[in-house]
């Protein structure tokens, strides 16, 4: 395997008594699409934010790029613009444009200038297919078109890695499609990617691995195709024949 | 009842200029007042909004909590006592206390300035944190700081969410900067009982006194409705150039990302 983006060791978080993650380990790899999959309370958003520093975890590491990010503040901020996050319900700035929701990261992040973030963001935009609406805000958009956008948002930051936390869960069925169709051409485009999703249709087909969660601990770690046809642990087998009907 | 339409003629004649100069004092101070009480809320407000974890050292947890108990009392005392009250106790205390006699106008200024500070901390703090989590979230998720995300993102909307409160501090200031009237300010409910006290006329004065605070605060009212709806922005938007599908081929920058096996 190529260079590791980001290691995850022993990593544990407790909220309150409740020990939602137990020793986690797991990495992602350069260009990998790696899908989390489990039932609701598996821990599977909780890692994502963990990994994104949404969460900070009780104990363990986050490597990226062999650094751990949870020792200096200096370097979490540099990791979180790096490392990108599309979100269930969206998240749009409301109160800026679909351009602005796509320049204000790079500008008054990256610090780059205005013309060439804007060049960034509408190349962008209009490989989600959105650039006819870039003077619209988000309130006059639909869910698909607003999770689109968003893509188009954590791309204009040209991250090292994108997750993705349910970013289908929020949508009506005729939306979930337009929105995969752009993830698919992420993962083809060699966008590293970390999902989690509910879409077994999109983690078979799309993904290099397959990470099976319950009850915070990983169960299973294995292509799609081990993990569909072959899966070893009892849990496992009942989440798939029930999910895929 | 021609009578009396009479009288409120002549006596709106006589004291037209005075009643004038008391409409811009009240205003004055209403705007002033409003403006400066708008600036203690957003400070006072945006610093009790500032996120505290246990893991800060322990000076700048010590250090926060002082100054949010200083603030904390003064939002409670100013709240708790009346404006008149407290106009008196200002005026007068300063007077006897550094011997120095303050300019009316300014003391009148400053009382309802840190009056509608309390409330408008109180204000800008629900704005806050009436803004949903996410908005937190996905600027944190770009990298952006504290400082960013507030100025950027949250501030923005809390100020649009609070315009109409702000509006109605605004138009509480007009009316009660007449309790000023305790410690002399010449604002309009002072030059109205003036000109009534004048001419005895009590009720034909204080008529007109009436429709002078209605036309104001209506008009002021109409205004800030119109603010509003211009910070809104247009209801529509246009679709700019072409009709890019979504099926369109990706291409990311690729040199930081090679396909991984």
């Amino acid at each position: 395997m190529s260079d590791t983006v980001i290691q995850i060791k022993n990593l544990k978080k407790v909220f309150g008594e409740r020990e939602v993650l137990t020793d986690i380990n797991f990495d992602v790899h350069k260009g990998e699409v790696v899908c989390i999959i489990g039932s609701s309370g598996s821990g599977k958003s909780t890692l994502l934010r963990c990994i994104n520093l949404l969460e900070t975890p009780t104990s363990g590491q986050i490597l990226y790029h062999n650094q751990n990010i949870l020792e200096s503040k200096q370097a979490s901020h540099q990791y979180c613009a790096k490392v990108g996050m599309v979100f269930q319900q969206f998240n749009l700035f409301n109160n800026l444009t679909v351009l602005e929701n796509c320049v204000i990261g790079p500008v008054s992040v990256l610090k780059k200038p205005r013309n060439e973030a804007v060049e960034t963001a509408m190349h962008y935009l209009e490989q989600v297919g959105m650039a006819q609406f870039v003077n619209a805000k988000p309130k006059q958009l639909s869910g698909g078109q607003k999770q689109r956008v968003a893509i188009a948002r954590a791309l204009a930051m040209e991250p090292d890695a994108l997750l993705f936390d349910e970013p289908t869960s929020a949508l009506d069925p005729e939306m979930v499609g337009e929105v995969l169709k752009v993830m698919k051409n992420l993962a083809e485009a060699g966008l590293t990617m970390l999902v989690v999703t509910h879409e077994m249709a999109f983690a078979r087909d799309v993904a290099n691995r397959i990470v099976f969660m319950d009850k915070g601990i990983i169960l299973e770690d294995d292509t799609p195709e081990e993990i569909f046809n072959n899966p070893k642990n009892e849990r496992t087998k009942a989440f798939l024949s029930r999910a895929m009907g | 009842m021609l009578e009396f339409i009479n009288q409120v003629l002549k006596i709106w004649k006589e004291y037209a200029p005075a009643l004038w100069d008391g409409t811009i004092t009240t205003l004055t101070i209403a705007i002033i007042g409003t403006l400066v009480g708008l600036g203690i809320g957003l400070v006072i407000g945006i610093y009790k909004t500032i996120p505290i974890s246990p893991k800060d050292n322990i000076i700048k947890r010590v250090s926060y909590k002082i100054v949010d108990f200083i603030l904390s009392a003064y939002i409670e005392i100013i709240r708790s006592t009346p404006m008149m009250v407290q106009a008196m106790l200002f005026y007068y205390g300063i007077a006897m206390v550094f011997n120095i006699q303050l300019n009316i106008l300014l003391s009148g200024l400053i009382i309802v300035s840190v009056n509608t500070g309390a409330y408008m901390s109180e204000i800008v703090r629900g704005g806050i944190i009436s803004i949903d989590h996410g908005q937190y979230e996905a600027a944190h998720s770009i990298g952006m700081t504290h400082t960013q995300t507030m100025s950027k993102i949250v501030l923005p909307q809390a100020i649009r969410n609070i315009m109409p409160s702000i509006g109605n501090e605004f138009i509480i200031n007009i009316k009660d900067s007449c309790v000023l009237s305790v410690i002399g300010v010449t604002e309009l409910f002072y030059v109205s009982k003036y000109a009534a006290g004048a001419t005895f006329h009590y009720f034909e004065t204080f008529s007109i006194t009436l429709i002078y605070y209605f036309v104001l605060c209506f008009t002021i009212t109409k205004i800030l409705r119109y603010l509003e709806k211009r910070m809104d922005g247009p209801d529509s938007y246009t679709i700019m150039g072409s009709q890019t599908a979504p099926e369109a081929v990706i291409h990311v920058n690729t040199a930081n990302h090679g396909k991984g096996e």
